[in-house]
């Protein structure tokens, strides 16, 4: 095989990792199938966008999957002024990199943000699952704001919680609510089954590793570990990016008369978006 | 080494740029729209979700060539590289799939 050792390395480094990816993902799916009712719907979960209110799926993760491509061209970019030993082009790209790598980072900490602190709330009753508060005839879902305060409410609870006494009193004044399943159909229950599943019920605002307010339990465990797991290798190659372009200003490259660490630590950095462009059709689009 | 047949300039780069963002705004169009056409039941998912997996391949076929420079590689190195994944992933996605399927309780 004609191929440098440490590329060639680099490459079966990156073969193992879509391995590992494609487990997290496959075991998302096997989840999905098996909870199909109850999965939440990610378009119904992630839809803010900065200093737009109402709701706007998938607009943002248009935008971070935009920011990672665009990092994953000044890259290329930089690996081509690398073969042309142009020294001050590769600085620059490896810069533009490792900004739009930074940026990404900062958006995936506000999407968490707002992950964990909710939005809409929902309500989980005595047997474990999570239904949210939606108008009987529309269908469409109520925050416990819009509940409990009702046209004063807000579309989002705003950090403001609730205690069940004050939802169950709510629920029991509005004859027009009643619980819907976040997943797959947004089945209701009715008006009778709804209001004698409040009793035991709680209310659940926000995410965390226990339990969520979008539906199904693993939802959150999987956003939070196949999202985390490939913020880190974001992370991770920045960091990277950051070594090489520390030794191109160095002139270590120079030196070598040859720019392919430059390359290999591309192909990690593509690798990323490559991971990216699956966690985004599988996790937000499908 | 192989790398004599990459193609010079930053051109392709960008034609490559522009592929990939145009899939991507593509998709997510489809996302929100969602026409009700596409919503039609084929092989147990929507004809809208089987769309987003073939443009997701195209835009990773694109990534993996281009930018990735797999294309322009010797082609033994290459097969070395393709064949584990072509193999594992389609089987390992197959076999979870149709499990959690019979979970669900068909």
């Amino acid at each position: 095989m004609k191929a440098e050792y440490g590329k060639m390395m680099m490459w079966y480094f990156l073969i193992s990792d879509a391995l590992t990816f494609s487990g997290f993902l496959t075991a998302y799916g096997f989840m999905r199938f098996a909870n199909e009712k109850t999965w939440p719907i990610a378009e119904d979960v992630f839809t803010h966008f900065p200093g737009i209110s109402g709701e706007q799926p998938l607009l943002y993760v248009a935008l971070m999957t935009f920011i990672l491509i665009m990092s994953s061209v000044t890259m290329v970019l930089a690996v081509n002024a690398g073969h042309e030993r142009k020294q001050g082009a590769v600085g620059w790209w490896m810069i533009a990199t490792i900004v739009g790598g930074f940026i990404f980072l900062g958006s995936q900490a506000w999407e968490w943000y707002h992950f964990i602190v909710g939005d809409k709330g929902a309500i989980e009753l005595a047997d474990g699952r999570v239904l949210k508060v939606a108008e009987a005839e529309s269908g469409e879902v109520l925050s416990l704001s819009q509940l409990v305060h009702g046209a004063a409410g807000h579309a989002s609870n705003h950090h403001e919680t609730f205690t069940m006494s004050e939802v169950a009193a709510a629920f029991a004044a509005n004859e027009d609510v009643v619980l819907q399943s976040p997943g797959k159909g947004h089945e209701q229950l009715s008006r009778a089954e709804s209001v004698a599943a409040l009793r035991g019920a709680d209310v659940v605002q926000g995410a965390n590793m226990k339990r969520n307010e979008y539906g199904q339990k693993q939802f959150a465990n999987f956003f939070f570990f196949i999202t985390g797991f490939h913020g880190f290798h974001v992370f991770s190659g920045v960091i990277l990016n950051i070594i090489v372009f520390y030794n191109a200003l160095l002139g270590t490259y120079e030196r070598r008369k040859s720019y392919l660490m430059v390359e290999k630590v591309g192909l990690y950095w593509h690798f990323v978006d490559l991971v990216w462009v699956f966690v985004f059709t599988f996790f937000y689009l499908v | 080494m192989a790398d004599a047949h990459s193609p010079s300039g930053t051109r392709w780069i960008w034609n490559v740029f522009w592929l990939l963002l145009i899939v991507t705004g593509v998709e997510v169009a489809l996302g929100i729209i969602k026409p009700a056409v596409l919503l039609g039941e084929v092989a147990g998912t929507t004809i809208l979700n089987l769309i987003f997996i073939g443009l997701t391949l195209v835009k990773a076929g694109y990534i993996v060539q281009y930018f990735m420079h797999l294309k322009y590689e010797d082609a033994t190195f290459r097969t070395s590289i393709y064949l584990p994944v072509l193999i594992l992933i389609p089987y390992l996605t197959f076999i979870t799939l149709y499990e959690g399927v019979k979970v669900f309780g068909y």
